[in-house]
């Protein structure tokens, strides 16, 4: 049953890409992302950074999906200030995940033609637990002349300490995270909080392409399955079938 | 050179989630020797990982950043860490006294500060973001702590009531809010899985 679940959103998937190329999708409007692309367009003007923090999300385990969508915004990010004079940093508490940083980071330039804004040191490991990473980003954002922090991926609770140094420094915060406590702690310290699956869709709204945003419709298509799934058997124990 | 590391990884995608869904032998052996590969390539990142962290703050540290006093410490406990490790081992006396004394201690003391943070946030939160739904997770976040909290006359009347009222709630949300992330966890794998997004190999 999962495997057929998997292989219809897999079609689906590939179908909406098709169709998206013909027709961009029109989105719901997201404050959040908004002011993510005007704190880009400030942060190329003003000369300063943009600090992208993935978290902790191991790719090896069932939180990589959060780790895969910070690097596909962080693609699109990488491409669109690739103009500034002071590229973004990026920090993760996954050693895979800081590889794969600076991959995307030097894809996304090359992408842009700008392969000599590149530095290895701009996509970096801060620390391997919850809080030496914390530890480890929060002074990026005090002393690099950053005026964005955008947190994307797995985070627990350390998630209130970055929001709390970005809300110190007076930067601008938009954050994300697959982690319910993480969640509720953003809700209350981020001024742009993303709830939910909100995460997963920030390729789409930051323009990462047709698949990104197909994805959100084949998301539309399962939820409204799970929802009638949900109904059927509310209903089918309340006649008093058994499953 | 593209191809051949799309094709690698999306075959070795395949494979491990086929292997999930179909435990023929032969295609849990192959799971398991590409799970033992990821193994051995996760500590090397780790490596890669440190030797990234001190070339930062070496760079810091050549260029008298501010706070680079905090680089130089950090060089020189790593190394004196990773040479005691490799000398006297992992799990040997010296180094259980260095988690224990120093990596505990500060952890906990971090944890300390969020609890001073969160609470300092949410006061915060009217005045941030004054709509309807702060009200409520401001209102909630305030029974549940009544609800919880011990009093000189023992529980407050009525906490039984009041915390399956608001489990009732908070069950129903979280887990619509889990199913809307298990779904975009599963199109985000998805698009990496096909090969449509690519996050390795300089796509």
């Amino acid at each position: 049953m999962a495997l057929v679940i998997v292989l219809i959103a897999a079609l689906l998937l590939v179908a909406f890409t098709f169709l998206r190329r013909r027709s961009p999708a029109v989105l719901r409007p997201i404050q959040a992302f908004e002011r993510l692309s005007h704190a880009i367009g400030l942060a190329v003007e003003n000369g300063t950074r943009l600090h992208i923090s993935l978290g902790r999300g191991n790719l090896f385990t069932a939180r990589g999906g959060s780790a895969l969508a910070g690097l596909a915004m962080l693609r699109r990010l990488a491409e669109r200030t690739s103009v500034s004079d002071r590229p973004p940093i990026v920090t993760s508490g996954d050693a895979s995940l800081s590889i794969l940083s600076q991959d995307t980071l030097q894809a996304g330039y090359k992408a842009a033609g700008a392969d000599d804004q590149y530095r290895a040191t701009t996509g970096r490991l801060t620390g391997l637990t919850p809080f030496s990473y914390a530890a480890g980003a929060i002074p990026v954002t005090r002393d690099e002349n950053v005026s964005a922090n955008v947190l994307l991926g797995d985070f627990g609770a350390e998630a209130a300490l970055l929001a709390e140094a970005a809300d110190r420094e007076n930067t601008h915060l938009i954050a994300a995270s697959d982690n319910l406590s993480a969640q509720a702690i953003l809700y209350a310290a981020a001024q742009d909080p993303l709830i939910g699956e909100e995460l997963f869709a920030s390729g789409a709204y930051v323009g990462a392409g047709p698949s990104h945003e197909a994805s959100l419709h084949v998301q539309d298509v399962l939820r409204w399955l799970v929802i009638l799934a949900i109904l059927v058997g509310a209903l089918l124990r309340m006649v008093g079938v058994g499953f | 050179m593209r191809y051949l590391t799309a094709a690698i990884a999306i075959a070795s995608g395949l494979i491990v989630l086929l292997g999930y869904f179909y435990p023929l032998d032969t295609l849990i052996q192959l799971r398991v020797m590409l799970t033992d590969w990821v193994v051995i390539i996760a500590a090397m990142a780790v490596l890669v990982g440190i030797a990234n962290l001190v070339l930062v703050h070496t760079d810091k540290i050549r260029s008298g950043e501010k706070n680079s006093i905090y680089g130089v410490l950090l060089i020189v406990s790593l190394l004196f860490t990773f040479v005691a490790g490799l000398v006297f081992g992992p799990n040997s006396q010296f180094m259980r006294v260095a988690i224990d004394a120093i990596i505990v201690p500060v952890e906990a003391s971090l944890m300390a500060i969020l609890a001073v943070t969160l609470v300092y946030a949410s006061i915060r939160l009217l005045r941030r973001r004054a709509d309807v739904m702060t009200v409520i997770f401001l209102v909630v976040a305030l029974l549940f702590l009544i609800a919880v909290m011990p009093t000189p006359i023992g529980p407050v009347p009525g906490d039984f009531l009041l915390l399956q009222f608001l489990q009732m709630f908070s069950d129903g949300g979280a887990r619509g809010l889990l199913i809307g992330i298990a779904l975009g966890a599963l199109l985000t794998s998805l698009r990496v899985l096909i090969g449509i997004d690519r996050p390795y190999g300089g796509n």
